[in-house]
């Protein structure tokens, strides 16, 4: 009825209202000159601003009308929402079964314990930080592709993953972030790229057997404890060495031959299958170890080098008189690089705050990219004619032509990531969760978990309450400004 | 008009619809008639058109073996079974849907610990007559003991654990010359030599703290005695005690060797921690914990148990008697009803447990259980050495728990165990913590 229309179109010409009751993938209509579609704009922006008070009168629903038609939403808004809250308020009052009134002492117990402590200070790091930067991609993704060919291509594809639950996203990168370079994605990758670049230590988890003939070495490898001169030989035992790490050239070792003027010595894997053979003499069957760097030094300094043969065998031919100490450096026994645990108690929370980004780009990219097709184009063009460069054109004119937007984005993702708990759920290991913890992710094991404690549950769910509640005041805030 | 005799019209289709749907199955049942099947399997009444769901921890291959039973009971009572996996936080999502007026018809729950405290809620019916003979005539008193909390039976140990097995694999002894130890001293050794061949020797789940808690457990029993054990469960000495914190040191010695450990165990779950030292790629040569290890590695590995995969006794400490660190499923009722009594009454029965015993990674606690149902020698002396382990049988300390303490993943004991792997030589800090855990959930 066009009535009713007239008296509500002004209240509707802030279309970016929509956002805020998003239901996600829902288009925001841009505001002002250019309203799309839809609405009958009959009404709409060319509404009289200061309509006559009389003509309102009769133009308006009676109040009863508009009040039976909320009802049934005002009722399902009081049970489902405010009974819970007022309900919970008084549940955090009382203890863990609810039979004794314990005033604000769950409230205390959630201070002092170290598990909420790590929940606040982590769900902070999360408002900080997911928030602007799923912003800034989502900026940066629309910005990029608003003349581009292909931008509806690639939109579809950074907003699909949206469409997949929170649930089947943990899944996935559990899959990807998982430590072990044989199953996780991104490990693969890491360990990869970095063997290419170093050179992979020949025997890692080479080790002595014990410290009567080789201890760890100050800086790393190991070092003889007895000393060595030229016309002497040295046995270089070592053990830990997996059979897959031994080189196809690696041959029986064999013991050194004493010759004047060089230090001989053998390094080699002393292990016998079958455990049969005598630690640290040279048996049949014990392979000898190529490949090993061998260091000789006086005085604690390097004065030359070797490398052991198939057999195992290196000798130093250039030494002068004296002792020597004999090192084997770190470099050959280097465990081999697996990657960083990203779902370790250090990483965990900024890698599900990477997983959390992978899903919500695309929410404000779709957003903003709408409000991006509202902004005028003379107002860019007359910018760019006046000589600015496009990131000029940028910072300057189209990023506080988007304000509102950006606003909303930011805002809704504040409140989403206040409440983020199945993604940790998921994601993080059980060795990993107390680090990751988030509030909704205590509050949900207190109340559910073996302790069954609802009170300390109610008094998390309230705190959480109450940090939301600044976000949505200042939407509701906006709303009203922006209606006026 | 028109308009308002349309509306009529489709309200009366509305009404219709939703009367024939407010109908069905009501009455569905056919009554309490009893259909034996041949003489000496066990009775139960005809249940067609019931339904009844069972909850419980089980997945992958334990999940598909279990449903082979619901459906044997299937066929049997003509009811609808449905199985519903809870994964390892199963008191927390039990206790949401109790909380919710929605429980499952029967849960089987990993811990008496739970039993006790769901018990204690209300949220359990008590077992009936025919269901507590056939639980005495089939299981030794400790079982039945453990199901019952007030005088009042409610539970089935439908399967039982024996939690004091070591598995290896024979290739990674062999080779490094190594026998089966019976000692704590001859097992550090054992690893030791299996280090020094080349091969990290032990592949433990910590990312799955219930597996740390079973570490511990059978050092205890073995270092403090049966006594002491008791008494802990029940928390009757503190966590600080010197004895646990002896348990604490000998297991930090052994965590705390260099190179001994495949990596990053605090992010390998259990399942990864058997099937990494049996894969056609071996990582690790030992992986301890209880007999269902023998199902995952049929079901997920091609090595075959008793050949490729052994296992021996957890070794004894300072010449400690033999002795079993046990656990157990027990199925409990959760809704009041014919269809859960009568599946209770089923799993009671050695039938139901044959079915089970034949597919492997399973014991059995029920003592008329025929042994040559178990596929192989291996899990029929697992299965001897548990239902003849008679005084020397403990159940799991951390089941017996309260839930907070005992059985919730990244909370209480599971995670202070977790913190210790990471940490092996802070003994006095994890007592601590131990302690001030056990303390809040024990009141």
């Amino acid at each position: 009825m066009t009535t009713g229309e007239g008296a509500a179109a002004p209240g509707r010409r802030s279309d970016t209202g929509h956002a805020d009751s998003l239901i996600a993938g829902e288009d925001a209509s841009p505001a002002t000159t250019a309203p799309a579609g839809g609405v009958p704009s009959t009404g709409g922006a060319a509404a009289p601003t200061a309509p006559r008070p009389g003509r309102r009168a009769e133009l308006a629903p009676k109040a009863w009308v508009a009040f039976s038609f909320l009802f049934p939403a005002l009722l399902l808004l009081a049970v489902l929402v405010l009974y819970p809250i007022l309900y919970s308020v008084k549940r955090s009052m009382f203890d863990a079964l609810g039979t004794h009134f314990v005033g604000l002492s769950n409230y205390k117990d959630m201070f002092t314990s170290p598990d909420t402590r790590t929940a606040i200070k982590n769900n902070a790091i999360w408002v900080l930080v997911a928030p602007i930067v799923v912003t800034a991609l989502g900026l940066i993704f629309a910005v990029l592709t608003e003349r581009v060919k292909w931008s509806t291509a690639f939109k579809t594809v950074v907003f699909m993953p949206m469409a997949i639950s929170f649930l089947a996203t943990g899944i996935i990168f559990r899959l990807v972030y998982d430590a072990d370079p044989s199953r996780g994605l991104a490990n693969a990758i890491i360990s990869e790229i970095h063997d290419v670049f170093s050179n992979a230590a020949h025997y890692p988890g080479g080790r002595p057997r014990g410290t009567q003939v080789l201890t760890a070495a100050p800086g790393g490898g190991y070092q003889t404890t007895a000393s060595v001169s030229p016309g002497g030989t040295i046995l270089l035992p070592l053990v830990g060495v997996a059979a897959d790490d031994l080189p196809k050239n690696a041959q029986d070792a064999i013991a050194p031959s004493a010759r004047s003027g060089a230090v001989n010595g053998t390094v080699w894997f002393d292990f016998s299958r079958g455990g049969r053979g005598t630690p640290g003499s040279v048996d049949r069957g014990e392979k000898g170890l190529p490949g090993i760097n061998i260091q000789a030094l006086q005085n604690g300094k390097v004065v030359a080098s070797a490398t052991s043969d198939g057999t195992g065998r290196f000798s130093f031919r250039t030494l002068g008189a004296g002792s020597y100490t004999l090192r084997l450096p770190p470099g050959n026994f280097a465990a081999r690089f697996a990657g960083p645990t990203w779902l370790g108690p250090t990483l965990a929370t900024w890698a599900i705050i990477g997983a959390y980004i992978w899903i919500w780009a695309g929410f404000a990219m779709v957003l903003i990219a709408a409000g991006l097709a509202a902004i005028p184009r003379e107002a860019l063009e007359a910018a760019r004619v006046d000589g600015g460069t496009e990131w000029q054109v940028f910072r300057r004119v189209t990023v506080p032509l988007l304000a509102p937007v950006l606003v909303v984005v930011i805002v809704t993702l504040v409140i989403n990531v206040l409440k983020v708990f199945d993604l940790i759920l998921i994601l993080s290991p059980s060795s990993s969760q107390a680090s990751a913890n988030v509030l909704a992710l205590e509050m949900w094991r207190v109340s559910f978990g073996g302790a069954q404690n609802y009170g300390l549950g109610s008094a998390l769910g309230i705190f959480l309450f109450v940090l939301v509640l600044p976000a949505m005041i200042f939407n509701i805030r906006r709303f009203r400004r922006e209606q006026q | 008009m028109r308009n308002t005799r349309r509306v009529a019209a489709a309200f009366a289709c509305l009404a219709l619809a939703l009367t024939a749907c407010g109908n069905s199955n009501s009455g569905g049942g056919g009554g309490g008639s009893t259909t034996s099947a041949a003489a000496g399997d066990v009775s139960l009444p005809d249940l067609a058109g019931q339904s009844c769901e069972v909850a419980a921890v089980w997945s992958g291959a334990e999940q598909a073996n279990f449903t082979k039973v619901l459906t044997a009971f299937a066929a049997k009572t003509h009811a609808t079974t449905k199985f519903t996996s809870t994964g390892d936080d199963i008191a927390t999502v039990l206790g949401t849907r109790v909380k919710g007026g929605q429980p499952p018809d029967v849960a089987i729950l990993p811990q008496p610990g739970l039993l006790k405290q769901f018990a204690a809620q209300g949220a359990l019916t008590e077992a009936s007559a025919d269901v507590a003979a056939a639980v005495d005539k089939n299981y030794s008193r400790i079982w039945k003991m453990l199901g019952t909390v007030d005088g009042k039976l409610y539970g089935v140990f439908f399967k039982a654990a024996n939690k004091s097995t070591v598995w290896y694999r024979a290739k990674a002894f062999s080779d490094a010359g190594v026998q089966e130890p019976k000692t704590w001293d001859g097992f550090t050794k054992a690893v030791q030599t299996i280090a020094d061949s080349g091969t990290v020797p032990l592949s433990i789940g910590g990312g799955d703290g219930w597996t740390l808690t079973d570490w511990f457990e059978n050092v205890y029993l073995r270092q403090a005695g049966a006594d002491n054990y008791d008494q802990l469960t029940q928390h009757k000495i503190p966590w600080t005690d010197p004895s646990v914190k002896a348990a604490l040191t000998t297991l930090g010695q052994l965590w705390g060797s260099k190179n001994l450990i495949v990596a990053k165990p605090l992010q390998t779950d259990f399942p990864t921690s058997v099937t990494q030292v049996f894969s056609d790629s071996p990582k690790g040569a030992v992986a301890y914990e209880g007999d269902f290890v023998a199902g995952v590695i049929s079901s997920e590995t091609k090595a075959k148990v008793g050949t490729d995969a052994k296992f021996f006794n957890f070794p004894s400490i300072n010449n400690s008697p033999p002795a079993v660190v046990g656990g157990g499923d027990v199925a409990v009722a959760m809704k009041g009803g014919t269809c859960a009594q009568a599946l209770l009454r089923y799993l009671a029965s050695p039938e139901a447990a044959a079915i089970w015993a034949k597919l492997g990674g399973y014991t059995s606690a029920n003592k008329n259980l025929n042994v040559s149902n178990y596929p192989d020698d291996t899990t029929r002396a697992i299965a001897q050495a548990l239902v003849s382990a008679g005084d020397n049988f403990r159940f799991d300390m951390s089941d017996q728990a309260p839930a907070a303490f005992g059985g919730t993943p990244s909370k209480g004991e599971w995670k202070d165990l977790q913190d210790f792997l990471a940490n092996p030589s802070n003994v006095n800090g994890t007592a601590a913590k131990l302690e001030a855990d056990a303390a809040k959930a024990y009141k």
